[in-house]
C-alpha cells in the first residue's frame, strides 16, 4: 500500500511537470487552423511540420474536401481554407472578413488505362472527350487510330471508370472535357456522365486506379502522381497547340502554368486559359489558400503572412520533390507583396 | 476500544424496520431515479436531435421535389435534378443478397458451435474467429473487397453472365464491381452478427428440452429444427433484424466495391448506389443548399427504412413468440 502511494506521487508528480512544459510551449506559439482540399494534404502536411520547426507556428491542416474547406472558411471556424476551385461570386459575398486567395501548387490528372503492351497511347483533343462521352466505344474506333499510327489497337469495348467521390480532381478533369466539348460540364460530383451505359464509379484515386488494374480494356484518370508511384499506364494527351505531352514527369505540367497569365484582381490570383493550356501537359489545376482579408487577432495575422512567404519561397522547392507543380516565380512575388500588404488586424466586429 | 455508540442502544431508539428506509436512503433512491430517467430521455433526446436537424437541412430538397423524390429515376446536382429510387434500389437489393446469404450461414455456424457435433476444440475458435470479423473496420473490409473479394468473384460473375445470361438478374457484362459483389461483402460483414447471437439464443435453450425430444424419439436433425430452432425463433429474427440494420447502413466497405452508378438495372452484376455510398461520396463537395437538402432528404428515407424495418422486426418477434406460447 506505501509502495504504491509512492509510486502514485511520483507519477502524478512528472505528468504534472510535463503538463506544465506542453502549456508553456503553446502559449508561446501561435496555432492556425486550416481545412478543405484533400489534394494538396501530403504536400500541405511537409509544408506545416517544416514551418513549426523553422517558425515555431503551429498549422492543422484537415483534408474535409474543398466543398466543406469553403463552407467553413465562410462560417469564420477555421483561419483559412484550402481549395481547388476558386469559390463563386456568391461564396465570396458571403465571406464577411473579406478573401483573398493565393495559389500555393499546382498538379497533373493523367489519363490511365489498361491495354497491355501499348504504350505511350495518343489521344487527340477530339479522341478525349468522346472516349468519356461514350461516342467511341471500341478501342479500334478509326479516329483513335489516326493518332497512333503503327499501333495495332485491340477490337475490346472501353469501358470508362471515374471518381464517385466529390473531388478536385474530377474537377479539373471535368474543367479541361467542357473547354473541348460542349458535353461535359466543370464538376466536382461526377454524377451525371453522358455515357452512362459503361461508366464505374470508383472510391478516391486508388479506387479508380483499382477498377483500371482489374478490367482490360478500362480507362480512367488519376492524379498524376498516383500514376506515376503505381507504374500505370498513361496516355499522351494533345494540348491547344497540338503537341502530344505525357503528365509525367512534372516539368511538363510546370511549363502549362508558365505560360499562363495570372488575373490579380481584388488580390485573387487566377491564372487564365487554365482548363486548355497551349504549352505543356493540358489537364492542369491549381490549388489555392484562401485568407480573410481582416484577422481579429494581431498574432494571427503576422503568422499568417509569415506562413504564406515560406510557402511561396522555401515550400516551392519541396512542390516538385512531391510531384506537384511549382508556382511561377513572378507570381508568387505578387502574391507575397498582396498578403503583406492586404492583411489587417484589425477588428472587424 | 469502547465504541461511541452502543449498538444496544441505537436498536431500542430506531428498531430496525426494512419498510421504513432512512431520509439517507430515500434521497439516494430519488436520484438514482432521477438519473436513470435522464439518461434515457438523453439517448431518446438524441434521436429526435439528429432527426430535427436532418429534416431542417433537407427543407429546400422537400419544398422543391416532395414526395416525387421518393420515385425519381435522376441524381444530377449540376442540372439540380434529384431523386431517390437508383438508391432505394441499391440499398435494397444489397441488402437482401447479403441477408441471402448471411442468413443461412449464420444459422448454420450457430448451430455447429452450439451442438456437441464436432469436439470442443474445434467449435471454441471457430465461433471466436467469426466473432472477429465484427472487429475489422469496415474500410479495410472494402480495400479487401477491391483487391481480393472482387477479382475472385470476377470468374463467377463470368460464368452466371455466360451460362445464365439469358435471365435479366445476369443479363449484363460483369466489370467486377457491383451490386452482387457489394451483396456478398455485406454478407459477411452482417455474418457475425447473425452467428454470435444465435449461438447465445441457442446455448441458452433449457437442456431440457432437448433431452425431452430426444426421449421422445426424434433424430438430432429433428431436434434441431422442430424444437430449438422454434423455441429461439424471437431471438435469432432479433439476430437477423440487427444484421440487416448494419448493411442498410453500411458505407464504406459498399462504396468501394459497389461500382457508384447511378441507375436501376435488373441485373445483379451491373453496379449500382446505395444511401449511404452517395452521402459518403458527395457530402463533402455538396455546396448547393438543394444538393445538400437532397442528400440530407435522402438520409431521412433511410431513416425511415430503417424505422420500418425495426417495426416489422418487433411485430414479427411479437407474433412469434405469442405463437409459441400458444402451442
Amino acid at each position: 500500500m506505501i509502495f504504491s502511494t509512492a509510486v502514485w506521487r511520483r507519477v502524478v508528480t512528472v505528468s504534472a511537470a510535463t503538463l506544465a512544459m506542453s502549456v508553456g510551449s503553446i502559449a508561446q506559439a501561435v496555432t492556425l487552423n486550416g481545412a478543405g482540399a484533400s489534394f494538396p494534404k501530403p504536400l500541405y502536411d511537409r509544408y506545416f511540420s517544416e514551418i513549426q520547426t523553422q517558425t515555431g507556428i503551429q498549422v492543422n491542416y484537415e483534408a474535409i474536401g474543398s466543398g466543406g474547406g469553403i463552407r467553413q472558411f465562410i462560417a469564420g471556424t477555421t483561419d483559412f481554407g484550402g481549395t481547388d476551385a476558386p469559390p463563386s461570386e456568391e461564396e465570396i459575398a458571403q465571406m464577411e472578413d473579406g478573401l483573398i486567395l493565393i495559389p500555393t501548387a499546382g498538379g497533373a490528372v493523367a489519363v490511365v488505362y489498361n491495354l497491355p503492351g501499348i504504350e505511350n497511347l495518343n489521344l487527340s483533343r477530339d479522341v478525349l472527350p468522346k472516349i468519356f462521352s461514350g461516342e467511341i466505344s471500341r478501342w479500334n474506333d478509326p479516329a483513335l487510330a489516326a493518332a497512333n499510327p503503327g499501333v495495332s489497337l485491340p477490337d475490346q469495348p472501353i469501358r470508362v471508370s471515374v471518381r464517385a467521390d466529390g473531388s478536385g480532381t474530377t474537377f479539373i478533369f471535368t474543367r479541361h472535357l467542357a473547354a473541348l466539348s460542349g458535353n461535359f460540364v466543370a464538376t466536382k460530383s461526377p454524377d451525371e456522365w453522358p455515357s452512362a451505359a459503361n461508366v464505374q464509379g470508383g472510391r478516391g484515386n486508388s479506387g479508380v486506379a483499382a477498377l483500371v488494374q482489374q478490367n482490360e480494356g478500362a480507362v480512367g484518370y488519376v492524379q498524376a502522381s498516383y500514376a506515376a508511384e503505381n507504374n500505370m499506364q498513361y496516355a499522351l494527351l494533345e494540348n491547344a497547340s497540338g503537341q502530344f505531352v505525357a503528365p509525367i514527369p512534372v516539368a511538363n505540367a510546370d511549363r502549362a502554368l508558365e505560360n499562363m497569365e495570372f488575373s490579380t484582381a481584388n488580390n485573387r490570383f487566377i491564372p487564365q486559359g487554365l482548363e486548355d493550356p497551349s504549352e505543356g501537359y493540358p489537364i492542369v489545376g491549381v490549388t489555392w489558400l484562401m485568407l480573410k482579408e481582416n484577422y481579429e487577432d494581431a498574432e494571427k495575422a503576422e503568422a499568417i503572412q509569415t506562413i504564406v512567404q515560406w510557402i511561396l519561397n522555401d515550400g516551392q522547392d519541396i512542390n516538385g520533390e512531391l510531384q506537384y507543380t511549382r508556382i511561377p516565380g513572378s507570381v508568387a512575388q505578387a502574391a507575397i507583396s498582396a498578403v503583406t500588404n492586404g492583411i489587417n488586424a484589425t477588428a472587424s466586429r | 476500544m469502547i465504541p461511541s455508540r452502543s449498538p444496544a442502544s441505537e436498536t431500542l431508539s430506531h428498531p430496525l424496520d426494512l419498510t421504513q428506509p432512512d431520509s439517507k436512503t430515500r434521497w439516494l433512491e430519488t436520484a438514482f431515479v432521477l438519473l436513470a430517467w435522464g439518461c434515457a430521455l438523453l439517448s431518446a433526446g438524441t434521436l429526435f436531435w439528429i432527426a430535427r436537424v436532418v429534416y431542417q437541412d433537407a427543407r429546400p430538397a422537400i419544398a422543391e421535389f416532395g414526395l416525387e423524390f421518393l420515385w425519381g429515376r435522376e441524381w444530377s446536382s449540376t442540372r439540380e435534378v434529384f431523386g431517390a429510387l437508383p438508391f432505394v434500389y441499391g440499398t435494397l437489393v444489397t441488402s437482401a443478397i447479403a441477408l441471402l446469404l448471411a442468413v443461412p450461414f449464420g444459422l448454420a455456424v450457430a448451430i455447429v458451435t452450439s451442438e456437441t457435433i464436432l469436439p470442443q476444440w474445434v467449435r471454441s475458435p471457430v465461433a471466436f474467429l467469426i466473432e472477429l470479423i465484427a472487429a475489422i473496420p469496415s474500410v479495410i473490409i472494402g480495400l479487401w473487397g477491391i483487391f481480393v473479394l472482387v477479382p475472385f468473384l470476377m470468374p463467377l460473375q463470368r460464368w452466371l453472365h455466360e451460362t445464365l445470361g439469358w435471365i435479366p438478374l445476369f443479363g449484363s457484362e460483369p466489370f467486377g464491381p457491383g451490386l452482387l459483389a457489394a451483396g456478398v461483402l455485406l454478407a459477411i460483414m452482417i455474418l457475425p452478427t447473425i452467428a454470435a447471437i444465435s449461438r447465445d439464443v441457442l446455448l441458452a435453450i433449457p437442456p431440457e428440452l432437448r433431452s425431452a425430444s430426444r426421449s421422445l424419439g426424434a433424430t438430432r436433425w429433428e431436434t434441431i429444427v422442430r424444437t430449438l430452432l422454434p423455441a429461439g425463433s424471437a431471438g435469432i429474427i432479433g439476430a437477423i433484424v440487427l444484421a440487416l440494420g448494419r448493411a442498410l447502413g453500411e458505407t464504406m466497405a459498399v462504396t468501394m466495391v459497389i461500382g457508384n452508378a447511378v441507375r436501376i438495372s435488373p441485373s445483379l452484376l451491373d453496379s449500382g448506389y446505395t444511401i449511404p455510398a452517395i452521402l459518403a461520396n458527395q457530402f463533402a463537395e455538396a455546396l448547393k443548399p438543394i444538393h445538400i437538402g437532397a442528400l440530407m432528404y435522402l438520409a431521412l428515407i433511410l431513416f425511415g427504412l430503417t424505422l420500418v424495418v425495426n417495426v416489422i422486426a418487433v411485430v414479427l418477434v411479437q407474433w412469434v413468440s405469442r405463437r409459441a406460447i400458444v402451442r
